[in-house]
């Protein structure tokens, strides 16, 4: 695993409510390889954002550590870029200003026409041409989480953090921008963690699916995907899909504790299994 | 079907002569409007003091303004200034203090804890009763202590407001731009400052009308013969009736005056926040 470009080794942590201390994170293990896209899913409050906080470095986890290429997390870093369910737009810029943003912060070696010039590449990559001198409240919200996207990308991050970044939107949206990712990675490659509820799009867009357990939260199953780079839309309709998605599906009842945990997930990360087993019962066919 | 947002033509490129006719329609609307009303509204008050027969000691009628205006035309010029700019100083103290308090309140929950209580109960003292106190302890000093109660009235709608937009700010757009590093100074003025100006331009809309009952009520009650609240009190020791209401009348042109100087200067530097209608 010393190629992992993300790597979460052992980490736990607690907050401190005013119900007393909740632990959310219970050595957790996760490690996604450069150019990876891992998928995150799991029961509500399980800690899925408190991991994105922590690989940003918002967040300092009270054990285990956090590595981003070699090196140990330790506050936030400029190699990061991150996009939310809010869009979070400022509305008194203009699009093409708003995509700019990082570059304010992050020392960049662009100059500013450069800079001006990336942006409406990443714009157009996006499908967002002719918008760029438009105001954020003029724009659809499927075009804000676009824009959003181009925001996160246009310092050339190592790491693209999503957390949960298609949620608010319609279904028919949202495939369209699964397929927008697909065009935006083959040509701006970054390593990515996203955090979902929706299982297709984990199986989707991700080449690892991490399955958390409920609170507190460790990797409680790992699903290899078994393809790389774009795909159809068509895919999803496909046998090994809905198996893909059945196999999920149980995980997450396992997780939620509606089901009990199988001998075969062993309650810990399974690497390496590439098309796991379905499971019992005469589920694994109906979708098909 | 592909979803691709391709550019839109907007309708009044198309249409360049034909926006520009709705638009001086509208101008000449939103100038008719208000002076119809106005017109209206002093018809109105003429007939109901005509159809009464009030006296002048009970109720002016707006056809004996203009005599009164003319009489110490001199008078309100110089006793409207002074009644401006001390309003103007009274709330550009009051922005300072209030946006200052804000910020406090807004970036610490320890700091809107202690001292919220303070600033209602504060605020909840009518500034009437504070005038006496104010004229007594600063014995003479009749431009501060006008100053000093303009600016205790208000203030506080300022402070209040900066502090909930401080602290209603969704964590995401911190975070944006702590994840790459950004101290908190440039988060405030990026995102956070920004970000408050349509609640801080809300609430200085009803400081400006504050402060000038502030001033008013200091010129009314000091004896120092100064700003258009003296000139009001002068009007009510001669029993002249239609002075005083012609006071009333110039401290409520001033009001408008400072009023839209606020409106204007939020189109610039808040306009984003006005949601354009399509």
């Amino acid at each position: 695993m010393g190629d992992a470009l993300i790597e979460i080794r052992d980490v736990s942590h607690t907050f401190q409510t005013k119900g007393g201390p909740l632990k959310v994170l219970d050595h957790l293990d996760i490690s996604v390889p450069e150019g990876g896209f891992c998928a995150v899913v799991g029961p509500s409050g399980c800690g899925k954002s408190t991991l994105t906080r922590l690989i940003a470095g918002l967040m300092i986890p009270d054990a285990g550590e956090v590595w981003l290429h070699g090196e140990r997390v330790r506050g936030p870093r400029s190699t990061v870029g991150m996009a939310f369910q809010n869009p979070v737009l400022l509305e008194w810029r203009t699009i093409l200003k708003n995509v700019l943003l990082p570059l304010e912060i992050v020392p960049s070696k662009l100059s500013r026409k450069e800079a001006e010039e990336r942006a409406r590449f990443l714009l157009s990559l996006v499908g967002l041409e002719g918008f760029e001198d438009k105001k954020p409240s003029e724009l659809s919200g499927g075009m804000r989480q676009r824009a959003s996207l181009c925001r996160a990308l246009i310092h050339q991050p190592e790491v693209l953090i999503l957390d949960e970044p298609f949620g608010a939107l319609d279904a028919f949206t949202r495939e369209d921008l699964w397929q927008t990712m697909h065009q935006v990675k083959e040509r701006e490659p970054f390593t990515g963690v996203l955090i979902t509820h929706d299982l297709r799009e984990s199986i989707f867009l991700a080449d690892q699916v991490v399955v958390m357990s409920g609170r507190p939260a460790h990797a409680q199953f790992v699903l290899e995907v078994g393809e790389t780079g774009p795909r159809d839309l068509d895919h999803l309709y496909t046998a090994e899909a809905a198996e893909m998605l059945n196999v999920l599906r149980h995980q997450i009842e396992i997780a939620q504790g509606r089901a009990p945990a199988e001998p075969t997930a062993h309650g810990s990360a399974d690497r390496g299994e590439d098309v796991p087993a379905p499971p019992p019962g005469p589920a694994a066919q109906g979708v098909a | 079907m592909a979803y691709v947002p391709a550019p839109i033509t907007r309708p009044e490129d198309a249409a360049g002569g034909a926006g520009r006719r709705v638009l001086d329609r509208f101008a000449s609307r939103a100038v008719m409007a208000p002076i119809v009303a106005l017109i209206v509204f002093c018809l109105f008050w003429e007939a109901l003091v005509w159809i009464n027969d009030w006296p002048d000691y009970v109720m002016a009628s707006p056809s004996d303004l203009p005599p009164a205006f003319a009489r110490y035309w001199e008078l309100f010029i110089v006793m409207g200034w002074q009644t401006l700019w001390r309003t103007v100083v009274g709330l550009v103290v009051a922005v300072i203090v209030g946006v200052g308090l804000g910020m406090v309140m807004g970036f610490s929950r320890t700091m809107r804890d202690a001292l919220y209580p303070l600033l209602v109960g504060f605020n909840a003292i009518p500034k009437a009763t504070v005038v006496p106190i104010v004229a007594l302890l600063f014995v003479g000093a009749h431009d501060f202590n006008t100053i000093l109660i303009a600016f205790m009235i208000s203030f506080f709608p300022i402070a209040v407001s900066v502090s909930i937009g401080l602290s209603t700010l969704e964590p995401e757009y911190r975070d944006i731009l702590r994840s790459l590093g950004a101290s908190q100074t440039t988060i405030f003025w990026k995102i956070a400052l920004p970000k408050t100006l349509p609640e801080f331009f809300g609430a200085l809309k009803v400081a400006v009308t504050l402060a000038f009952i502030g001033t008013n009520l200091m010129e009314i009650v000091s004896p120092h013969g100064r700003g258009l609240g003296a000139l009001f009190d002068s009007g009510k020791t001669n029993s002249d009736y239609p002075l005083m209401f012609a006071v009333l009348i110039a401290l409520a042109v001033l009001g408008i005056l400072l009023y839209y100087i606020v409106v204007a200067l939020e189109k610039v530097f808040a306009g984003w926040a006005e949601r354009s209608e399509h």
